[in-house]
């Protein structure tokens, strides 16, 4: 198993905003954590980073996280690519992926590999990542989380706000990664992009995760989108 | 003397200002700009450069040039130490809260000037240049050695350039200063980025005062005035700019010395502080500064 979570509570200072998840990831596996705004989604992504305090079991390829700093964990090969895609936007497109590669543990980055999946940015390496269109700052968000050499990939909202065709690269993008074997937990407003790349659905409500369905069964019967994203 | 040799030697005495005042702004700028710390303490680092440069060179009384050079090099060493534990033992265990730290920081000036004051007392110690030549202008002969300053901190500042703009320790703190959370998400150790670079913002207030004390004397009470002129070059700069601050340690550097030539070191003083009023005023953010993400 990649990514196993164990009865994780997550805080805000004294706020504790996720209760007690419990979930699993395998390798060349997509699952999708889906429900309101204000569920915990988000902040379940940010406590596996080690960014917000948490309590319980956090591990990776078996190896327990939950202890460490949030610098060290992206060694154990998680690519994060929070909402709104945090780029540096007054470094160049290369700096930005030279960052990435730093929490490499060994060797370098294939950026061969990277600019077949997005072609765009090899042409774009010595502009500033600010002024990059909002579709390209989405792939150089993922490209740099991709030069870490992940095993799990966490992506936070990745179309949110983006052009039908934009949508359409970055499923691509998914599903090949998926053929390469890296699990991938997936935030996502949009169900039509989820029941499109999804294997497994995580419904979370309130901060609990309320039911984790397979994507055939939601197709088959949607009650649970009905209950919790009120579709 | 003329108008034209007059303002030429007002020039010279501002370019030997503006050298030093880059060095020690550009250290207060990085750890402004980094870490987002207002650094209160940072005139006494700069003092203690150059009281610790007094206690080298007496040390090594029979040769100036060697116990300055020595200084040089022991002086910022030992400050950036002092400034690395004060980074572990204090602000870390603040959070770096901006408000906490700023007292933290004015209590780290008090301890820092009362501990000088009571190891090397309370009068102010000459320190003899490395060596005495003059330059000879048409006009009138001026020292070899300020001009040395002047070069001197033309060289560590392009080295600094290089350094943050060119490497990889330059990129891991422009990341961390732009967004410190997303740089932790890719492994990079954001408490020991600060360290260093308070510690290098120390070394480098270290460095001026070294440059300097030749020329002014070394005295526990020195750290005030620099501390405002780096403030002053800060604001008007640009946080953590270091173009910002370049520019704006030449303006403010150049307008004092040539003000205080020509007519009164308050009046230098008085132009400095509007300048940086205006510029809180129409451009918050310095004239090369942006916001950053914390």
């Amino acid at each position: 198993m990649l990514l196993e979570l164990e009865k994780v509570d997550c805080f805000y200072g004294d706020l504790q905003v996720v209760k007690q998840v419990s979930l699993h990831l395998k390798a060349g596996e997509v699952l999708c954590l889906l429900g309101r705004n204000g569920a915990g989604k988000t902040t379940l992504l940010k406590s596996i980073m080690g960014q917000v305090r948490r309590r319980g079991s956090i591990r990776l390829s078996g190896q327990p996280i939950e202890n460490l700093s949030a610098h060290e964990i992206p060694k154990f090969g998680v690519g994060y690519v929070p909402q709104g895609r945090r780029l540096f936007s007054e470094l160049t497109v290369r700096e930005n992926l030279s960052i990435g590669e730093m929490a490499r543990v060994k060797g370098q980055a294939n950026l061969k590999d990277i600019f077949t999946l997005f072609p765009v940015l090899e042409k774009r390496l010595d502009q500033m990542s600010g002024t990059l269109s909002g579709g390209e700052q989405q792939m150089l968000a993922m490209a740099r989380a991709l030069c870490i050499g992940p095993k799990v990939l966490m992506l936070d909202e990745p179309t949110e706000g983006l052009m039908p065709q934009m949508i359409a690269n970055i499923r691509e993008v998914i599903v090949r990664l998926k053929q390469q074997g890296v699990g991938i937990l997936l935030v996502e407003q949009r169900v039509e992009a989820v029941l499109s790349v999804a294997d497994r659905i995580a419904f979370i409500e309130n901060g609990l995760l309320q039911e984790t369905v397979d994507r055939q069964q939601l197709e088959e019967n949607d009650a649970s989108l009905k209950k919790y994203i009120g579709i | 003397m003329d108008f034209g040799p007059f303002l030429f030697l007002a020039t010279l005495e501002g370019l030997v200002q503006a050298a030093v005042l880059c060095l020690t702004a550009l250290g207060l700028s990085l750890v402004f700009g980094v870490m987002r710390v207002v650094n209160v303490a940072h005139g006494e680092f700069y003092m203690l450069g150059a009281v610790l440069a007094y206690w080298v060179t007496s040390w090594l009384a029979g040769s100036p040039a060697i116990g300055f050079a020595l200084a040089l090099l022991i002086a910022p060493l030992l400050v950036g130490v002092i400034a690395y534990l004060s980074e572990k033992l204090v602000l870390r265990r603040l959070g770096y809260d901006p408000e906490a730290t700023i007292v933290a920081t004015i209590g780290i000036l008090y301890i820092l000037q009362q501990s000088a004051l009571l190891t090397f007392g309370p009068d102010a110690r000459p320190v003899e240049p490395p060596f005495y030549f003059r330059v000879e202008f048409p006009w009138f002969g001026y020292s070899g050695y300020k001009l040395i300053v002047v070069a001197a901190a033309a060289v560590l500042l392009a080295l600094a350039w290089f350094v943050i703009t060119r490497t990889r320790l330059g990129l891991i703190m422009r990341a961390t200063q732009f967004d410190r959370q997303t740089a932790q998400n890719y492994g990079i150790d954001v408490n020991r980025v600060y360290a260093l670079v308070f510690a290098a913002g120390a070394a480098f207030a270290a460095i001026a005062a070294v440059l300097i004390v030749p020329i002014q004397q070394a005295h526990y009470l020195m750290g005030g005035d620099p501390l405002l002129l780096a403030f002053i070059v800060v604001i008007i700069g640009g946080l953590g700019s270091v173009r910002g601050t370049l520019l704006a340690a030449l303006l403010i550097g150049l307008s004092d010395g040539i003000l205080s030539v020509f007519f009164s070191p308050t009046l230098a003083k008085m132009v400095s502080t509007t300048l940086v009023a205006l510029v809180l005023v129409f451009k918050p953010e310095g004239l090369f500064g942006h916001r950053s993400r914390l």
